[in-house]
């Protein structure tokens, strides 16, 4: 279903006052906004601070953490590397997007069993790498989960438990969808 | 149900619940500090120092006020005035919050910039202009403490670099045991400074209501109730108009119980503004400003007979605590608790002591993942037990085998005066070595070595001490370690209970529910945990050393078995006998000898609020404040297996085996997942973090491109198993578990790595074990370390 476009306000929190503004229109989990902003906003902040969509974190400033991990037209990216402005008429899908009609996806209902998750500070990004490398590839071997999530910090689980909980989403991924509990 | 099925109570003890917490951690609907937005709320952003040891000549703030939506610049000459520009340390010790006139670290803290948004006060803070002019700096500890060393701490009246000197155990006897030993090894160890880095860095938002005279501040800290003593202790606001709350906490390990500057300045900036203030530091000014762990220089000397009996312990340390000592101990122990350095071995006589220095570096002594130097300790005992075990030219694990305290010497009282609960640390060896096929590695690696390959085997057997702690020793400015727990029965038999503590990651609104459901027979999911609001919250000294368990986790049965006191009375009344007449079992209340007559305490509940009895309150809850009789003392045996790449010096951990011993298990899931977090925490220091400075004072591994945690890559896939040893003094008999792995795991890795390496007749490499040591050992090349 095609919503239309929610123009959003300027963040107070992002607008630092007389510089150049672009606009831009996204669509995010689906929904399309429009808004201006400064040419230097970084993706991140726009999701979080326009949109309010605080899933996404900000983990370091050198783009090796993963923390900010979103989806840029299906594929993974670090959103604190990516400027708002180049997400302008492409698709965003953050960990907000992953619970479809009040039903957990396969990744985020195996963080859940497999105990793939301790803060929860790193697993919004770990569950994004995750579900874009299950959507390539729903049955990886535990080197391929392994080398795939290497661009995502996780400082509590020592990984056993996140690439325990990958393998365990592929498989729901591949069973027949009917009858599945969430 | 069948006839014989043990009585439980779902999510009782021992079941691997999932956790509560989970669902809006999922979702991406937890409420880190960063998250919160209030109306009108205002950003702040620091200039820090790029140099280590400076005179501020000049800041110079009027481009910084030009800048769009910047509203105030900060310095350290506007908080002198106010009182502010030093802060106390929980040693005793003074600290800056802005400089007034000297820097003494790179990227300390300079002045500070509040505008109306995050890029306009970042901008504020690259605008604000700084003169300075360098001063001698000093990196070394060893140099810091020669007789012409510059004198980092002016203020002091004693000028010298040297802090304070500290010792424990009986020198003469020891130096006379160590003289009378058939056998004596001795090794330098260096322990690097390392750094917390939990993917949260940290921040706060600082919200002074001129109006009501009421301060919030929501901030990431592991002890907000004594925070807020603290702040009210400094500021001389009242106690009762100051609020924290800690809010999701995404990583603590020890790096979220200090006051750092910026939640002071941020504290200044919204009293001068009257508006709510964030700061959030970045990445690299948490790597770089905020509290270390570790420094220490380290030279033991172990005695022994000529059979291998162990004798005496010596030890000497050099800390290097940077510019203030800011360390997070308890205050009675300027080292923390490092003398459990005599470890799992009865040691007649030991002695340690320890000098700190300051250098031009940010505070030290925080712990990462430890209970305050345990890992330090840890590391010392079991690398020297290596070391004189081939000495005697012994299997390492004979050796072990051979001294360990055996289990019907507890309550052991250990030569530096601790008295060990429990333990049955040959029962774990054993166990790790049967799980990894110890003697069929043995063969392997003679097999392996005589092809020229290089495999290592490595254990460590520690003994931790965490669960500070009894308040007879244990404090923290005067406040006595105790913890808390108060536990509300509704009337429809809901729980809500609320702790002194507060996770980051533990899982505590799981496990402290279980405890709960275990005692008062109520199922988990019934039963809400909250934490980290000091106005609902009873007071604690909150989350760090392994504490949770032992004491607000002990608070937690007790405050339960008031209620089954007063329950009881209750389920008297209802069941129409005496009160001794009933008794609790199998989670219900039951009429002595009469199957079938009984209570649950859902029933009691109601009545509580419905129908009590004449002489007893209505309402079903009570409060505890648990002061431990003792520390608990969890252990464990870890074995690695590594492979060294003689072309590259690389080192793979092929295998690790972790046997652990945390007493009573609460919920097997999350003691594994903790291990698993432990195990990750203890490999990062032993082959890949450190932070090193230059001669300027320089930092390297002030990113995380060049601070190297550990990726799912290097890691290996951690194989865990236990044993059960309760403590005989905690309530459900647990002991705590996050932080035996972080302390247990590094001196397996190195035994192993220095294992591989005994053809080139090494006896020790220093941490990191980096591919370049390797190399340098494999080449021939200088003295590794």
């Amino acid at each position: 279903m095609a919503a239309a476009a929610r123009p959003v306000s300027p963040a107070a929190s992002l607008m630092s006052g007389g510089g150049p503004v672009a606009r831009i229109q996204v669509s995010v989990n689906g929904q399309m906004y429009t808004a201006e902003v400064e040419p230097r906003t970084l993706l991140v902040y726009f999701l979080r601070e326009v949109l309010g969509l605080t899933g996404t974190h900000v983990g370091c400033d050198t783009t090796n953490c993963g923390a900010c991990t979103v989806h840029l037209d299906g594929k993974p990216v670090k959103s604190c590397t990516v400027l708002a402005v180049q997400a302008n008429g492409r698709q965003v899908r953050t960990v907000e997007g992953l619970e479809v009609g009040g039903k957990l996806s396969a990744v985020q209902q195996s963080f859940y069993e497999e105990h793939g998750l301790q803060c929860g500070f790193c697993t919004p990004g770990m569950m994004m790498t995750a579900t874009a490398l299950l959507e390539r590839n729903p049955n990886p071997s535990e080197a391929e989960i392994r080398d795939a999530i290497r661009g995502n910090l996780c400082r509590c689980t020592g990984y056993v438990n996140i690439v325990k909980a990958i393998k365990a989403a592929g498989k729901k991924m591949q069973a027949p969808p009917a009858g599945g509990s969430a | 149900m069948s006839a014989d099925a043990t009585p439980h109570v779902k999510g009782g003890l021992g079941q691997s619940i999932l956790r509560k917490e989970d669902a809006r951690f999922i979702r991406g609907k937890g409420n880190y500090v960063d998250d919160v937005k209030l109306p009108g709320m205002l950003y702040l952003d620091i200039t820090r120092s790029p140099y280590a040891h400076a005179k501020i000549t000049a800041i110079r703030t009027d481009k910084a006020l030009k800048v769009p939506g910047v509203l105030a610049v900060i310095t350290g000459k506007d908080l002198e005035a106010a009182g502010l520009a030093w802060m106390p340390t929980l040693m005793s010790d003074k600290q800056m919050v802005l400089p007034v006139d000297t820097v003494m670290y790179q990227a300390q803290e300079v002045a500070a910039v509040v505008a109306d948004s995050r890029y306009a006060a970042a901008d504020g803070a690259a605008a604000v202009e700084v003169d300075y002019e360098p001063l001698p700096v000093v990196v070394d500890p060893f140099k810091a403490l020669e007789p012409n060393a510059p004198v980092i701490r002016t203020d002091r009246a004693e000028k010298s670099n040297h802090i304070w000197h500290w010792e424990t155990g009986d020198k003469s006897g020891t130096d006379a045991a160590l003289g009378g030993s058939a056998v004596t090894v001795s090794q330098d160890l260096y322990i690097p400074r390392i750094h917390v880095s939990s993917m949260e860095t940290c921040g706060c938002i600082a919200h002074m209501d001129s109006v009501s005279g009421r301060f919030t501040i929501w901030m990431t800290t592991q002890a907000p109730h004594a925070i807020r003593t603290v702040f009210a202790l400094v500021t001389g606001l009242p106690e009762q108009n100051i609020r924290v709350i800690s809010p999701d906490i995404g990583g603590g390990f020890g790096g979220k119980v200090p006051v750092y500057p910026g939640y002071v300045i941020a504290s200044v900036a919204s009293i001068k503004t009257g508006h709510p203030v964030k700061w959030i530091e970045d990445r690299s000014e948490n790597l770089q400003a905020d509290s270390f762990a570790r420094d220490y220089h380290i030279h033991a000397e172990v005695g022994a007979t000529a059979d291998g009996t162990v004798t005496a312990l010596r030890v000497k340390t050099l800390a290097d605590h940077g510019y203030t000592d800011a360390a997070a101990n308890p205050s009675k122990f300027p080292a923390g608790l490092f003398h459990i350095i005599t470890g799992s071995y009865p040691f007649a006589k030991a002695f340690v002591e320890v000098d700190a220095a300051y250098t031009n570096k940010p505070p030290g002594g925080i712990a990462y993942r430890c209970s305050f130097r345990v890992t330090e300790a840890v590391y010392t005992i079991e690398r020297m037990m290596d070391i004189l075990a081939h000495k005697l030219n012994v299997d390492p694990a004979e050796l072990r085998l051979k001294n360990f305290i055996p289990p019907e010497a507890f309550p052991y009282k250990s030569a530096l005066g601790w008295t060990y609960d429990s333990g049955n640390y040959a029962g774990a060896l054993r166990k790790a070595m049967e799980i990894i096929d110890y003697a069929g590695l043995r063969r392997e690696q003679a097999e392996k070595r005589a092809r020229g390959e290089l495999m290592g085997i490595g254990i460590s057997s520690f003994t931790e001490i965490v669960g500070a702690g009894p308040s007879q020793t244990f404090d923290i400015l005067g406040i006595k370690m105790f913890d808390s727990a108060e536990v509300r029965i509704h009337p429809t038999g809901k729980v809500i209970a609320r702790f002194g503590t507060k996770s980051q990651g533990q899982g505590h609104e799981t496990t402290y529910a279980q405890i709960l459901a275990e005692e008062l027979g109520i199922p988990a999911d019934d039963i809400r945990v909250e934490e980290g609001d000091t106005d609902t919250a009873p007071y604690g000294l909150g989350t760090y050393a392994s504490r949770s368990t032992p004491t607000a986790g002990a608070a937690a049965s007790m405050a339960a078995r008031k209620i089954r006191e007063k329950a009881q009375k209750i389920a008297a009344h209802l069941l129409e006998v005496s009160p001794d007449d009933v008794e609790w079992k199998d989670y219900a209340f039951h009429v002595k000898g009469v199957p079938g007559k009984s209570k649950t305490m859902q029933e009691v509940a109601f009545a509580a609020y419905t129908n009590h009895p004449k002489g007893v309150e209505a309402g079903l809850e009570a409060v505890d404040y648990y002061d431990p009789p003792n520390m608990t003392y969890p252990f464990g045996s870890y074995i690695c297996v590594v492979d060294i790449d003689k072309e590259t010096g690389q080192v793979k951990v092929r295998r690790f085996v972790a046997v652990d011993d945390c007493g009573t298990i609460i919920n097997p899931m999350i003691v594994d997942g903790q291990i698993h977090g432990g195990l990750t925490m203890g490999f990062a220091p032993a082959l890949l973090e450190e932070i090193q400075y230059d001669a300027d004072g320089n930092i390297h591994g002030g990113t995380f491109m060049d601070y190297l945690v550990p990726t799912a890559v290097e890691t290996p896939n951690w194989e865990t198993a236990k044993t059960v040893t309760p403590s005989p003094h905690h309530p459900i008999g647990a002991k705590g578990v996050g932080e035996s792995a972080t302390v247990g795991a590094p001196p397996a890795i190195v035994n192993a790595i220095v294992d591989a390496l005994r053809p080139y007749g090494i006896e020790h490499i220093d941490i990191p074990v980096h591919p370049w040591k390797v190399w340098q050992v494999l080449h021939g090349g200088e003295k590794p370390g």
